[in-house]
């Protein structure tokens, strides 16, 4: 076997491993670039900041752990942010498992990080309901019809912040972190299209370019992928410099994802002049 | 009549429905928000049918020793054992009403501990296969080919901070030219003309669906005729 053909056919396992070296190194070695947040990015860090303080922004999670390392960091930075603003915080999942990755991030950023915010005066954590998009269309009219309880079971009219919150149009915001169905889409769809609420939110890499139609006009923003969480990261470290130090989770791993696409490009390029040349040679044969 | 009176029921909300979508006073409005409720309770009922088909389908397979029927064994403890945790809130707050995630409960612990990492490492091992396939696949064959092949090469790069380096040197009036520049004119032009174009087919399609279903020319959800 030649060299063109061997290159052209390289054992998968010499690829799974190759691509494995260019995550593990850069972890290891905390190889990190600087970001630089994209207009789809920085309008939503623009609309939070805007906002007066104490407005009510609604945070549907709708994710799991298979796509957490990817919304898990745009939901800490968003999250982050509401609390600088000092902006009060609902959240809740159209997703069974968003509920969970929910708790995560109130546990290690509000309580942690802000211990002084109080629970049912600064943030309520709403929980899961069945529904999705059914769900959005009967609390754009009256939230309390579906939402009796916060997910700790605390009845609803003994959470302060919910006292002046009847439906979805009492909010100034959404920012929605979805994997899929229900999700942003549905967000727009049945809450900021017929509510002229604002929307915007994260999604996944491969979910993004379903969600560019919507942008701007019906979408205030997107943040894409692992790639939109860094640039979120970015303008709140840019708008807040003492997030300078603190680790930005987003920022730090998309060293290993820049090092895997790399080497992801150079297999293409290699697959492809071997493409060429055999393509060539099997000319010339003729 | 068993199979008129559904068709005159959907065809009397489906109607109604349509109508309450132009006309936002009562008694419209009120209808479109009831019926939104019956619809969030009907979906609750599709977990308990999806447990009992999830559980008839692997009991079946476990009794006729199906192939693979061990893997049906895990199936059905795993399910069993954590729907009693989390309905009977095992270790977490006394009563029905608490939280099943609260610290402490065993349905919380089962999630971190082994539903998390579990799907999380089913989904790493994506990497490794797009790596493999984008290797194999992506030849420039055809014109098609080599169109896609660019794209594709421009937003792997322009995803990745490495894209803002490699084109930064570039001058002003080139900046067009900057690869994520290139990337974002990908995604908000060919990309989203596209995608208008499926979504607005798609829609297309559903408004000729739900007629039909509202006329009763098509009845999907009356089953097979007998």
């Amino acid at each position: 076997m030649s060299v063109v053909e061997k290159l052209g056919n390289v054992d998968r396992r010499i690829i799974f491993l190759l691509i494995a070296l260019a995550v593990i190194i850069p972890l290891v070695f905390n190889i990190s670039f600087m970001e630089h947040p994209s207009p789809i990015v920085q309008t939503i860090f623009d609309k939070i900041e805007s906002l007066p303080n104490g407005s009510k922004i609604l945070l549907p999670f709708d994710y799991g752990p298979s796509t957490a390392p990817e919304l898990e960091p745009m939901a800490t930075a968003v999250t982050r942010h509401c609390c600088k603003k000092n902006h009060k915080m609902y959240i809740m999942a159209l997703w069974p498992t968003g509920q969970a990755q929910a708790l995560r991030v109130i546990e290690d950023v509000i309580e942690e990080e802000f211990p002084e915010k109080v629970y049912g005066t600064d943030y309520v954590h709403l929980g899961y309901k069945a529904g999705g998009y059914g769900l959005i269309n009967t609390i754009l009219a009256d939230l309390k019809k579906m939402y009796t309880t916060d997910a700790e079971g605390t009845h609803i009219d003994e959470i302060g912040m919910m006292s002046d919150v009847q439906n979805l149009r009492d909010f100034a915001f959404i920012c929605n972190f979805s994997a899929g169905f229900p999700g942003l889409k549905e967000w727009v769809q049945f809450a900021g299209d017929p509510g002229d609420i604002p929307v915007a939110g994260g999604t996944t890499a491969v979910s993004a370019p379903l969600l560019y139609p919507y942008y701007p006009r019906q979408m205030l923003g997107l943040m894409g992928g692992l790639k939109g969480a860094a640039e979120y990261e970015a303008a709140l470290v840019h708008g807040y410099p003492e997030y300078e130090k603190v680790y930005q989770r987003a920022i730090a791993i998309m060293g290993p994802q820049a090092i895997a696409h790399l080497v992801i490009i150079i297999f293409i390029i290699i697959g492809n002049i071997t493409f060429f040349i055999e393509k060539k040679r099997a000319k010339k044969s003729d | 009549m068993r199979r008129r009176i559904p068709i005159i029921i959907t065809f009397i909300v489906g109607t109604a429905l349509i109508m309450a979508m132009f006309i936002p006073h009562t008694p419209f409005s009120s209808l479109d928000e009831n019926l939104s409720v019956y619809f969030d309770i009907i979906a609750v009922f599709a977990f308990i049918l999806g447990g009992g088909n999830l559980l008839r389908v692997h009991l079946e397979k476990i009794q006729k020793k199906k192939r693979d029927w061990q893997f049906s064994i895990v199936t059905v403890v795993g399910f069993l054992f954590m729907l009693i945790i989390g309905f009977f809130k095992v270790g977490g707050p006394p009563g029905l009403s608490g939280d099943f995630l609260a610290e402490g409960s065993w349905f919380r612990f089962m999630f971190e501990a082994v539903f998390n990492p579990l799907q999380a490492t089913m989904f790493s091992l994506l990497a490794f296969f797009v790596a493999s396939a984008a290797y194999r696949a992506f030849r420039a064959k055809t014109k098609e080919a080599t169109i896609l092949l660019i794209a594709a090469f421009i937003i792997l790069v322009g995803r990745t901070p490495i894209g803002h380096y490699f084109t930064s040197w570039l001058p002003k009036q080139l900046d067009f030219l900057h690869v994520p520049t290139l990337a974002s004119w990908i995604m908000g032009w060919p990309n989203t003309a596209g995608q208008r174009a499926i979504m607005i087919g798609i829609a297309l399609g559903v408004i000729a669906t739900s007629l039909r279903i509202i006329l009763g020319i098509e009845r999907p959800y009356l089953g097979a005729e007998k």
